[in-house]
């Protein structure tokens, strides 16, 4: 396969970035726009050293590769760049956990907490999150389909480009460059590059499902195409901005005061909504029933469960903004809507549960499935507690304290990080064509790790974040506060040691997957005793 | 009348009622005679060879 076109494209990027660093004015910028000369001049010179000079005789062409039913080598490409970044937003996360607790480990400028958080959530959400959604939903959409990956190349470019951004997003934190929107980082110019990504995406998906020779469109294309739709449409609102300059990386937000407040939470929650619920829902409606081999539990719940998710999620963010100049009214909409919200949310995690019943034992046999059971029994814990949270009453105690990062981390790591690996277990042996994974005792402990990783550190922070909000408010008998804000940041130290611990647990569970993936790929299988009550004909899932 | 105040009153009479009837018509069409058996082989989508 030549790249011809698309080497001259990315020759072509690397110059324009080179021009953009020798004519900006902006020290950020010209260093951020180094990173991108380099970055693309590399890809230039991949692409070159594919192209073969030996002369081809008489016009006969190399016969083309046989091209499988399924285009799954970008599958793939996705799997291991999911355990890649994983690993590194992990490994990031303990690193500002202990930052947290050991304020010497922020060294200066790069490195310290304010740029080094950013890196953290966009690490974990965007690139093992958003590697793990577009390799699974490429993988699922053809197989529910039964057609190939629409638009031939373009699968390419999407990981490709989305690899691109995420490098980009990353070093630009690091290098000091953010618009200070929450979870939407990045500055104009990345953003710009994300949305092309992002419709090429959106063309692979939905040409796929034109092209399908299945009649009815399975569940979880429901759920992965509303992901995509939505996160568009969230991507362009929230970040339509004027830049100060073409070659800056200053930009100033189309909105200001509190209109610019609950767009970024309209953005910010529906992204939790549909980038980390609809889009990971899409994977848990394929691979539970895959891993268990049954259908899904009831396929009409599945539909009820989508669209009043989606009908529902829209409205719920402006529980961020309670207490503030948002009016009144906006923010009893978003309580309300978070609290029904509780309903949909159970009923999927009811759905997805129930997929095992005849088949429970499976749980004791099956760690593959037991890493999935506790991702929706995350989910719905997670689920449980947002609405709670969102209650205006409650809010005043959780908002802004350490308890709000516990609740996020129990459906981050619970659910999302669970689910995921249950998926990448599952798609790794199948993708390389191996009869099992490297070891399936290995996948017990990371399960066991995983899980009291988040114990630990949920629990941690739901004391340490009520600790917090009680010493916020205790006036004494005169109406003074009774604590200073320095007294309660001091009182967290040995909660902010443990939740290191618990992300570190959780960190070590995500080592193991990735020795376990990378043996797997390179063909071994470790010599074991198989899992306690499980005979070797109930381990494969056909 | 202004921009805003009119999409504000189209958005909560007209819109709200057009998304809760899709709702409610979307749950009814998934209990329609005869939905079972749509459903069970939707449901099995998954399940056939890869």
């Amino acid at each position: 396969m030549k790249y011809t076109f698309e080497m001259i494209l990315l020759g072509v990027g690397a110059f324009l970035a080179l021009v953009g660093a020798g004519f900006t004015q902006d020290r950020h910028f010209e260093a951020h726009m180094w990173v991108l000369f380099f970055v693309l001049l590399a890809g230039t010179i991949m692409l070159m050293r594919r192209i073969e000079f030996s002369p081809v005789s008489a016009g006969r062409a190399p016969p083309p590769p046989p091209q499988s039913e399924y285009f799954d080598e970008v599958v793939k490409y996705g799997v291991i760049a999911t355990v890649f970044w994983g690993v590194v937003g992990f490994l990031v996360g303990v690193v500002v956990a202990l930052q947290l607790a050991f304020p010497d480990l922020n060294i200066e400028p790069w490195f310290n907490f304010g740029r080094m958080r950013p890196l953290h959530t966009s690490a974990v959400i965007f690139a093992f999150g958003g590697n793990a959604l577009i390799a699974t939903s490429f993988y699922i959409v053809q197989r529910t389909s039964r057609a190939r990956l629409f638009g031939g190349n373009l699968g390419w470019f999407v990981f490709w480009g989305y690899q691109l951004f995420i490098v980009m997003a990353a070093t630009g934190y690091l290098l000091g460059i953010t618009q200070s929107k929450e979870y939407a980082e990045p500055e104009w110019y990345v953003d710009l590059w994300l949305t092309i990504v992002w419709v090429a995406y959106l063309v692979a998906f939905l040409g796929t499902l034109l092209t399908r020779r299945e009649p009815h469109i399975y569940v979880a294309n429901w759920f992965y195409l509303a992901f995509i739709v939505t996160i568009a449409m969230l991507h362009i609102v929230n970040n339509l901005a004027v830049p100060v300059s073409f070659v800056g990386s200053k930009s100033y937000s189309a909105f200001a005061g509190v209109q610019d407040a609950l767009t970024q939470w309209w953005y910010g929650h529906n992204a939790v909504g549909f980038f980390l619920t609809a889009g990971f829902l899409g994977m848990m409606y394929y691979f539970i029933p895959k891993q268990a081999n049954r259908p899904v539990y009831s396929y009409r719940l599945s539909i009820i469960h989508f669209w009043s998710l989606i009908f529902m999620y829209i409205w719920a963010g402006p529980h961020h903004l309670h207490y503030t100049a948002l009016p009144d009214w906006a923010q009893t909409l978003g309580m309300v809507f978070s609290v029904m919200l509780w309903m949909p949310s159970w009923g999927g995690m009811i759905n997805g549960l129930m997929t095992l019943s005849g088949a429970w034992d499976k749980i004791r046999t099956d760690p593959i499935i037991r890493m999935m059971v506790m991702a929706v029994a995350f989910y719905g814990m997670a689920t449980f507690e947002g609405p709670m949270m969102s209650i205006k009453t409650v809010n005043s105690l959780s908002h802004y304290t350490d308890w709000t990062i516990g609740h996020v981390h129990s459906g981050a790591l619970g659910w999302n990080g669970l689910i995921t690996f249950g998926a990448i277990y599952y798609l790794v042996p199948k993708l390389w064509n191996r009869e099992r994974l490297y070891s399936v005792r290995m996948v017990n402990w990371h399960f066991w790790l995983a899980t009291l990783g988040i114990v630990v550190y949920a629990a941690v922070m739901w004391v340490a974040g009520i600790q917090q909000g009680l010493m916020w408010r205790e006036y004494d008998d005169q109406g003074f506060l009774v604590y200073s804000f320095a007294e309660s940041v001091a009182a967290m130290v040995p909660y902010y040691v443990l939740r290191a611990l618990g992300g570190a647990l959780f960190l070590s569970g995500a080592l193991l997957m990735a020795f376990n993936v990378t043996m797997t790929i390179l063909g071994r299988q470790r010599d074991e005793a198989p899992i306690f009550g499980a005979t070797p004909a109930l381990k494969a899932a056909e | 009348m202004e921009t805003y105040t009119a999409m504000r009153q189209f958005a909560d009479s007209w819109a709200l009622l057009a998304m809760t009837l899709f709702f409610l018509g979307v749950v009814a069409f998934i209990f329609r005679p005869g939905a079972k058996k749509a459903a069970d082989q939707a449901a099995a989508i998954p399940l056939k060879e890869d």
